[in-house]
């Protein structure tokens, strides 16, 4: 039912410079991970579910770094339960079937600008230069410690306007060059 | 029956457990030094699942650091590259001052779980493997602590050597496991005093995610760290399961 392909996909938190305000003061030595694993991988058409009990999901539309000889780009919706503890690792928060659209198609040129549509409405835009660490120093710091493969993704972090959705809402992610994620969250 | 996957004479192999050995699916019979060994994997399966590990797990080891035990399973994971085949080798950075073993008890998810409950979720379970969860604690920052700098590193999970089909592990938990720490037994427990034991484990993660075939849990590791240096030699070990060794290297 889910890939058997060893790909992983990581994801990168606190890498807006407006979500430092989250960290009162204490900055992270190394970058701040968590994994997306393949129950969570979804594509775009396909619903997102909104656990019973949850109001409403962050919807973080952002971009992936597919490694390889040479990087590409992937657009992204990166789905969390919010949640403001950051002390432990989100499992519950962020591991939950289907919380981690992935665009189709890639390109090999940085998207200038990515945004996210809630409902046909216009509230995050962001780009690779409000990273706090730029991709390529992102790339370095992590492969200090842990090797990313070809074919593995890495998401660059969550815009610190991300919005939040509910049962019913449409959601759009837009990168420059990309065909855009479309979901609608429905109730689990 | 005991699994492995082993490369041999340019070649990788699922190989099987015999006298002491490994038998090739030729037939032909190996010794374990003949090999070298990859990390296993459930049959029907080409690359490890998502790895998931516990942190806290056992009493007297969450004691040993000073916490309490916690209210829910503390759970981090871990990404494929942190795996290595037993018999191989694990860096220890140049300059910690903090660098530890961990043996536990790992379970391999063996069909698809979605909410199962505590009294079913031994059917779940595919087999069990050995893990040396190798922490460098030099590292630990307070976000999704323990985070992957301390926990995910490049081949700093050794795995194996068996997979154990769980249909010869009557009672997991009741299982004594222990690291040997160059010859000398520096860290001993029994599975049973797992604070949240394997049907809790599969029945929370099940909850809220789809657990698939090939899964990994880490279940956490009782009292008795010590740290390792360059030249060490690590076998976590449980009995039934199997002996994995490890050599500590320099970068």
């Amino acid at each position: 039912m889910f890939p058997d392909s060893g790909r992983a996909v990581f994801g990168v938190a606190f890498n807006f410079r407006g979500e430092l305000a989250r960290l009162s003061g204490q900055l992270p030595v190394s970058p701040v991970l968590y994994l997306r694993p393949r129950n969570t991988w979804n594509s775009s058409g396909a619903p997102i579910r909104i656990p019973a009990g949850t109001d409403a999901l962050k919807m973080a539309g952002t971009l992936g770094v597919v490694m390889g000889p040479s990087l590409s780009y992937v657009a992204i919706n990166d789905v969390s339960i919010p949640h403001d503890s950051y002390f432990r690792p989100a499992i519950r928060q962020r591991c939950r079937d289907g919380f981690c659209v992935i665009g189709s198609e890639i390109t090999g040129q940085l998207p200038g600008e990515f945004r996210t549509f809630v409902n046909g409405e216009l509230r995050s835009r962001s780009s690779a230069a409000d990273l706090v660490r730029p991709i390529h120093r992102l790339l370095a710091d992590i492969g200090e410690f842990l090797t990313l493969a070809p074919g593995d993704i890495l998401l660059i972090g969550e815009p610190s306007d991300a919005p939040l959705a509910r049962a019913g809402d449409r959601v759009r992610v837009e990168a420059d060059g990309l065909a855009p994620l479309e979901n609608r969250v429905e109730p689990e | 029956m005991k699994h492995a996957r082993v490369a041999y004479a340019g070649a990788v192999h699922r190989v099987t457990e015999s006298s002491g050995g490994v038998r090739l699916p030729s037939g032909r019979i190996l010794s374990e030094e003949d090999v070298v060994w990859l990390p296993p994997l459930l049959a029907g399966t080409n690359h490890p699942g998502t790895i998931f590990a516990l942190g806290l797990n056992y009493a007297d080891h969450a004691k040993e650091l000073d916490f309490q035990a916690p209210a829910d399973p503390l759970i981090f994971m871990k990404g494929p590259q942190s795996l290595c085949g037993h018999r191989g080798q694990t860096v220890r950075p140049r300059g910690v001052s903090n660098m530890h073993y961990e043996c536990e008890l790992a379970v391999v998810i063996g069909k698809t779980a979605r909410r199962v409950s505590k009294a079913n979720a031994f059917d779940y379970v595919g087999g069990y493997t050995v893990a040396n969860d190798y922490t460098v604690r030099d590292y630990l920052e307070n976000f999704y602590r323990p985070n992957f700098r301390v926990k995910s590193r490049d081949l700093s999970t050794p795995l194996g050597p068996w997979l154990v089909d769980a249909a010869d592990t009557p009672d997991p938990m009741n299982l004594d496991l222990r690291t040997h720490l160059n010859g000398q037994v520096v860290q001993q427990g029994n599975t049973r005093d797992m604070i949240f034991d394997i049907p809790t484990l599969i029945a929370y993660l099940s909850g809220f995610m789809t657990l698939a075939p090939g899964d990994i849990i880490l279940t956490g590791t009782p009292q008795g760290l010590t740290g390792v240096q360059a030249g060490d030699e690590v076998i976590t070990e449980i009995d039934g399961i199997g002996s994995l060794k490890n050599t500590i290297i320099e970068d």
